[in-house]
């Protein structure tokens, strides 16, 4: 039995959170395939060959996989996944439109944003945004699983010389066509995957008051986010939002200001590193999961605390 | 242009999770149930494109337990024309939910299927995209805006690096993110308009699916607690622990 991983790149380099997919991989079997749909991907195929936890990479080189279609990218994986014990790829937007197309040609009941492998056929995966841990069995022939990839710590880049194979292209999809591609273009890290969060909630009071948010989060390189109480009041953007019907995040650090930890919003923080939440209610229940604890007026402790870290010498990026 | 929405009933966003104390799911008893929040946004979208003459009809559709009804009234009571719900007991798979959904488009004849980009009880993210496969139509998944061609949709969809926009022949599936409208709430007097609305019942074995789990749930338990942190008595005492003990800045 061999495990399919499906990398995710852009035709040059692989995305970081392949590596992640490739460790979970590696864990269910140590046969660990990998293939690239692209075109002109010749340096994908060769980074990912170098990864000492890949032992074969399937390099599909063809016009048709310049942008990524989900329609596309399906015909060319049932193709062969019949060799397969497992199919598997990350639970990032790439693999969760991509995974339930392939499971349901193959009949087969997906298996969703892993976050441990237990054995070949059983999984830890969170359900109602990390509120409860559900430990669950694959009964089909063929698992197919995504893998939540910050569960997982990268695959080394050096060292493999795994075998490139070239494999073949699936049908093009007649009924759906790529138009184009916005990238945030941002100095400041992506919220889902930034290694500090700063947050705001309603205590901020208004949208001008995130100035003070953006001030702390421009010294830590970090990424602005937002309870659901401060979107709906119309402070910020609902694509900062962070919880249960936002995103989920597992930075090293979260700061919550003016949040008084609403369940929704702890479902999708409390699986952080380290939490500091500065609120002026001693009694607000996001004290209750936070490791450092400030009591203060935000308006108050946030200038100060950006004053105390332009006096620290160096700070971590 | 006919739309199909496909919503299911959950625990409310606001209820505090709780698993059982045998470790077999999550307390459902007594418990707010609503909409699937971004099933809201599926069904204003609709509703929208009905509004704006480009739809005819909007079904609103679920599969489920008897009170998922009250999920189709809602859908009602905000603009959808008619509601179906596909009554099954017990866990339903999105595997199994896709079948029932083809079979309900097969009879239907929709030229769209809208629905939640996920449900937020099993947070599996998989039924739309499975049902584009069955059905082996194109899939729009994540939407943040649609617009509505001639005899297609230009769908921008929330993705990791930002925004992307494809184009999708009708007919179709598209999944909504939450970004993509501002649910309306609905008014007493079309609440009371959408009790006269019909709402036609069926079950999944009437569909011929079978809806029997491929998945076995082992056991549900707690995430792991957080050990209680400490209260720092200044932003100095702060910045020092963050530095010094938390290593982290």
């Amino acid at each position: 039995m061999s495990v399919l991983l499906i990398a995710e790149h852009n035709n040059k380099e692989f995305k970081p959170f392949t590596l992640n997919a490739i460790s979970a991989a590696s864990q269910i079997n140590e046969d660990v395939h990998v293939l690239i749909l692209g075109s002109n991907s010749d340096s994908v195929a060769k980074s990912i060959s170098e990864v000492p936890n890949v032992k074969k990479v399937i390099h599909v080189n063809n016009s048709l996989y310049e942008n990524y279609l989900a329609e596309n990218y399906t015909s060319a994986v049932i193709k062969i996944a019949g060799n397969y014990s497992h199919i598997v790829c990350s639970a990032n937007t790439f693999g969760k439109n991509l995974m339930p197309r392939i499971a349901a040609l193959l009949d087969i009941s997906q298996v969703s944003d892993i976050t441990k492998v237990i054995s070949e056929d059983t999984f830890l995966r969170p359900i109602y945004a990390g509120n409860a841990f559900a430990t669950v069995k694959s009964t089909d022939k063929i698992k197919c699983v995504t893998i939540r990839p910050t569960s997982f710590d990268p695959a080394p880049t050096s060292g493999g010389s795994a075998e490139i194979t070239n494999g073949e292209p699936g049908d093009a999809s007649e009924v759906s066509k790529f138009l184009k591609k916005e990238e945030i273009k941002s100095d400041r890290p992506e919220l889902g995957t930034a290694r500090v969060v700063v947050s705001g909630g309603r205590g901020m009071q208004s949208g001008e008051n995130f100035k003070l948010i953006t001030a702390v989060a421009d010294k830590l390189n970090a990424a602005i986010g937002a309870s659901r109480a401060a979107v709906d009041a119309g402070y910020i953007t609902n694509d900062h939002q962070v919880g249960q019907t936002g995103k989920v995040v597992v930075p090293d650090l979260y700061i919550a200001v003016g949040i008084s930890g609403a369940i929704q919003h702890l479902a999708g923080m409390k699986e952080s590193k380290v939490i500091v939440a500065i609120n002026k209610d001693g009694e607000a229940p996001i004290f209750s999961i936070a490791d450092y604890g400030l009591e203060a007026d935000l308006f108050e402790a946030l200038p100060k605390f950006l004053e105390e870290l332009n006096k620290l010498n160096t700070i971590q990026k | 242009m006919k739309i199909l929405v496909a919503v299911k009933r959950v625990i409310d966003y606001n209820v505090q999770i709780r698993v059982k104390e045998d470790g077999t799911g999550v307390v459902t008893d007594n418990v707010k149930m609503s909409t699937n929040p971004p099933d809201d946004n599926a069904i204003e979208e609709a509703v929208k494109i009905k509004e704006a003459g480009k739809a005819t009809e909007v079904v609103a559709v679920s599969v489920g337990e008897e009170k998922a009804q009250e999920t189709v009234r809602k859908a009602l009571a905000v603009g959808a024309d008619r509601g179906i719900l596909v009554k099954a007991d017990g866990v339903i798979e999105p595997l199994a939910v896709s079948k029932i959904l083809q079979k309900v488009v097969e009879k239907e004849k929709p030229d769209l299927v809208f629905m939640g980009k996920q449900a937020i009880d099993d947070d599996c993210n998989q039924t739309g995209q499975m049902l584009a496969a069955l059905l082996n139509w194109p899939q729009a998944t994540f939407a943040s805006k649609i617009e509505v061609k001639d005899k297609s949709l230009e769908v921008t969809r929330e993705i990791d690096e930002g925004l992307e926009t494809i184009e999708v022949n009708v007919p179709a599936i598209v999944t909504c993110d939450l970004r993509l409208n501002e649910p309306r709430y609905a008014s007493l007097p079309n609440i009371m308009k959408a009790k006269k609305k019909p709402i036609e019942q069926i079950t999944a074995s009437d569909l011929g699916v079978d809806t029997k789990p491929r998945i076995e749930q082992i056991k549900v338990e707690e995430p792991p607690k957080r050990k209680a942190g400490i209260k720092v008595a200044s932003v100095e005492e702060l910045v020092q622990k963050l530095k010094n003990e938390a290593k982290v800045i």
